[in-house]
């Protein structure tokens, strides 16, 4: 094989309280597309931003063409032929689609910028990629798709001997990848290195000719992508190592199914999930498996209204409901905790009191306030049960750590006393002391007759607590099972690495 | 009313949307223009027409520099003080200093473009709002002004006296004063600059999305800190076509047409969030701004303040125009292509 045109030796990267990288070789050749694996966190985006410059490592050599190379900046990093495409798009939407591509560097004749030859390279750089494109066209009324590729365009003409593809084909559609994919392979033709990431496992085996795969900032491995099974794949992603994995407790709970209190007929969103069929029960934990941007989350919003589904019904015990937001999911007694708890649930600056008391004052409305008495009361009782702490109603909730700030979000949405509670990766990044109460929580409010949805990117956790696994990939459900306590994270790593049983 | 946008709909060649509002300023120029000729005699004559040029030229001068500003997003506000300051400067310079007036006229713009390279530095550097920067910015130079003198001081300088009583003659017995030569001059500049020079096209991409401008490699501070120079320096200019017009400095001087030359650089299709419209817009909402004027001193019986009313009635159908081009022309991004 040529010599690598781009090589990574012993990076490593902090940032207070995180050591993002630590110790991660990355070679990439001219002419391969290199797929980046790795869960959230794995410390693909650190490696990208020490590749374009915006992060400095703290330690290791970066080796462009056999030359020792320090990058000072993303400008620095185009000069040496590292272009990046993001996955939101970096282009000016006001400009036309040839300006786009030339901006910086546009041709000039007698100091004045040269229109015509501007469009007219920009028409032939296009065709190369078999894109036919009105150049004059101003690119917001591009696709997203075609945006995408104008990006790609712009970057190869910089010279770009590295393209890095930061998951490019997050928000495209099948047919537009496929577009995407046959660009790339006529720049790889072209000897273009091109470093690729995506969440889907498809899509990389369809498109990479080796894998580098990252976990907690470490590196795993780098493989030919031939010689590296789908199921291998997933485990080194998720460090989940088959053996280790025998000797999980059967402590599977009993299952106490009450009555059905949500059916989900074929519903699904464009671009989110595809139509899925789903019964919920009363007293039933159902977890949802999948690797990130499998869909799992986005079913999850569905079934709470925060997005609303373009096709199926949803039906409760007393027919169907139209969810046409949180608020009518709320009063169907369905409660959401969401994966991002700083962003989308919690109020850092408010009180334990305040961020407990918000949903139940919600559902009362605003000309019903709850008397001081009532809520310290409640707060108070609830404090003690999930033995929040400090135990103290007055605490700002950013000062708490991070479980503790996770079971305030689960006791917001308790006191509203739900039918149906959909959490959405509870223990992350929480300690296990406070992952363990979360999950026998989570089994007690089962067994009290509460139907749960419970999303985690841990196996070992969905499989301890779940009694029916709803296995999702790529963006659809490709299979439930039954947790009748014989099921093994080894099924669910093969069911999701296979897609569904019978492909 | 059938606008501009209706006809161009019918053409042949689809026009490019973004084209639209200057279109409709330009029919609201020839409107408001034909309904002075047809309500009052002497109205429609190619003299009332180019006093709008030679009443406005400082305005229209103002304007180009808050074009600039706004096409990156910003806003300056300090303009009308500046234009004051200069006007102050020109005076005292020539009349009370009697230096000679090229030199104090040089000496003003380079005032002005500092003044205002000094308020992009600041807005670039340390990421102060453009509202607060040149806010202070308006506050300092008027202050300056008034500390420089309370009163008006009267220009008497020969080469000032000469260029405000000449003007270039023009077939038909019409004129048209230097000042507004000076301003029809720096739109052609202006224009030129923003189609045909980098500076230009990096003006659009930074209020287009400064972040993507960045990462496209672009000077994205180094071009925020040009268009304050260059509002600054149009700030200067206008007060020296300014003094000219007045032949005075006074500290009172245009208060308040910061806000003209946003309007007439609204009215004339700019979004004030930035990255579209056209410089030639800006001169056209000036020409609207300076019709209203001119009717209701042809009418004499209305108030002044129907100016003012007029302005807020146009602002509120611009900014309307705006948002539903703007709305639709993301519901086409949005639908799958």
């Amino acid at each position: 094989m040529a010599a690598p045109v781009l090589e990574m030796e012993g990076i490593s990267k902090g940032f207070p309280g995180v050591q993002a990288l630590q110790d991660v070789s990355f070679r990439l050749f001219p002419g391969e597309v290199h797929g980046l694996m790795g869960e959230n966190g794995a410390g693909k985006s650190t490696l990208i931003k020490v590749l374009t410059g915006v992060h400095t490592a703290d330690a290791g050599l970066v080796t462009i063409d056999d030359v020792d190379t320090l990058i000072r900046g993303p400008l620095h990093a185009q000069r040496l032929g590292i272009s990046t495409v993001y996955q939101e798009v970096n282009l000016c939407p006001n400009l036309s689609v040839a300006e786009n591509i030339f901006i910086g560097r546009e041709p000039r004749r007698f100091g004045r910028i040269d229109w015509k030859q501007i469009n007219r390279r920009a028409t032939e750089l296009l065709a190369r990629l078999g894109l036919d494109l009105d150049v004059t066209a101003q690119l917001g009324s591009c696709s997203l798709a075609v945006q995408q590729l104008i990006a790609i365009v712009r970057a190869v003409d910089l010279k770009a001997k590295v393209l890095i593809l930061d998951e490019p084909t997050s928000s495209l559609d099948r047919g537009e990848v496929a577009r995407l994919f046959s660009v790339m392979r006529r720049l790889k033709a072209d000897g273009v290195a091109i470093l690729f990431v995506s969440h889907f496992l498809e899509q990389i085996y369809e498109i990479c000719d080796r894998v580098t795969v990252l976990r907690n900032g470490g590196l795993v491995g780098e493989y030919p992508i031939g010689e590296l099974s789908r199921l291998d794949l997933v485990a080194k992603m998720t460090g989940q190592e088959l053996t280790a994995l025998e000797e999980l407790d059967e402590a599977s709970p009993d299952v106490v199914k009450g009555e059905r209190l949500l059916a989900l007929e074929g519903v699904g969103r464009t671009g989110a999930i595809d139509p899925v069929d789903l019964d919920l029960h009363a007293g039933e934990v159902v977890g949802f498996a999948g690797l990130l941007g499998s869909g799992r989350s986005e079913l999850a919003r569905l079934i709470f209204g925060a997005d609303s589904a373009d096709t199926g019904v949803i039906r409760t015990g007393g027919g169907p409901v139209a969810l046409k937001g949180p608020r009518a999911a709320i009063d169907q007694g369905i409660a959401f905790c969401p994966e991002d708890r700083k962003g989308d649930g919690l109020i850092m600056d408010l009180t334990v009191e305040e961020n407990i008391i918000l949903a139940l004052q919600v559902s009362r409305g605003w000309l019903k306030p709850l008397s001081q008495r009532k809520r310290e009361e409640l707060v108070g009782s609830y404090i003690k049960a999930l033995r929040i702490h400090p135990p103290h109603p007055y605490a700002l909730v950013k000062n708490l750590s991070g479980g503790n700030q996770q079971k305030v979000l689960l006791a917001r949405w308790l006191i509203t006393r739900p039918k149906l509670l959909i959490l959405d990766e509870p223990t992350r990044g929480i300690d296990i002391g406070a992952k363990t109460e979360i999950q026998k929580l989570v089994v007690s409010l089962a067994g009290d007759g509460m139907g749960v949805v419970f999303i985690s990117a841990e196996l070992e956790e969905v499989l301890r607590i779940s009694h029916k696994i709803e296995v999702l990939r790529d963006r659809r459900l490709v299979a439930e099972l039954d947790n009748d306590g014989t099921l093994t994270p080894e099924h669910i790593l093969q069911t999701i690495a296979n897609g569904a049983a019978d492909s | 009313m059938t606008t501009a946008a209706d006809v161009l709909r019918r053409s042949p060649v689809t026009p490019n949307r973004r084209h639209i509002p200057v279109f409709v300023t330009l029919g609201l120029l020839l409107l408001t223009f034909s309904i002075g000729s047809v309500r009052y005699e002497n109205f429609g004559t190619p003299q009332v027409f180019l006093d709008l040029f030679i009443d406005n030229a400082f305005l229209i001068v103002v304007a180009i520099g808050m074009t600039f500003v706004i096409l990156t997003g910003g806003i300056d506000l300090s303009v009308g003080s500046v234009v004051a300051l200069s006007g102050m400067l020109c005076a005292i310079g020539t009349s009370k200093l009697q230096l000679p007036a090229p030199l104090v006229i040089l000496f003003v713009l380079l005032v002005g473009t500092g003044f205002g390279a000094a308020m992009g530095y600041m807005i670039t550097a340390f990421q102060v709002q453009p509202f607060i920067t040149t806010l202070a910015g308006m506050f300092l130079a008027r202050g300056v002004c008034l500390t420089l003198s309370e009163n008006q001081i009267s220009i008497e300088n020969g080469f000032f006296d000469a260029v405000a009583l000449n003007s270039l003659r023009l077939p038909g017995g019409n004129r048209l004063s230097w000042g507004a030569v000076t301003a029809l001059i720096a739109v052609a500049v202006a224009i030129y600059v923003l189609q045909w020079t980098r500076l230009g096209r990096n003006v659009y991409a930074v209020g287009g999305s400064e972040q993507s401008a960045m990462l496209m490699g672009l000077p994205a501070g180094r071009t925020k800190i040009q268009v304050y120079a260059i509002s600054g320096f149009c700030s200067a200019l206008g007060g020296v076509l300014f003094a000219l017009y007045t032949l005075s400095g006074d500290p009172t001087h245009a208060v308040g047409m910061e806000l003209d030359a946003i309007a007439a650089v609204v009215i004339g299709g700019t979004v004030l969030t930035g990255g579209s419209g056209y410089l030639i817009g800006s001169v056209l909402g000036v020409l609207v701004l300076g019709v209203i004027k001119t009717i209701l001193s042809f009418d004499g019986t209305l108030s002044s303040w129907w100016t003012r009313i007029a302005i807020g009635v146009l602002l509120f159908g611009f900014i309307a125009l705006q948002r539903l081009i703007g709305a639709r022309r993301k519901s086409r991004r949005s639908a799958p292509s």
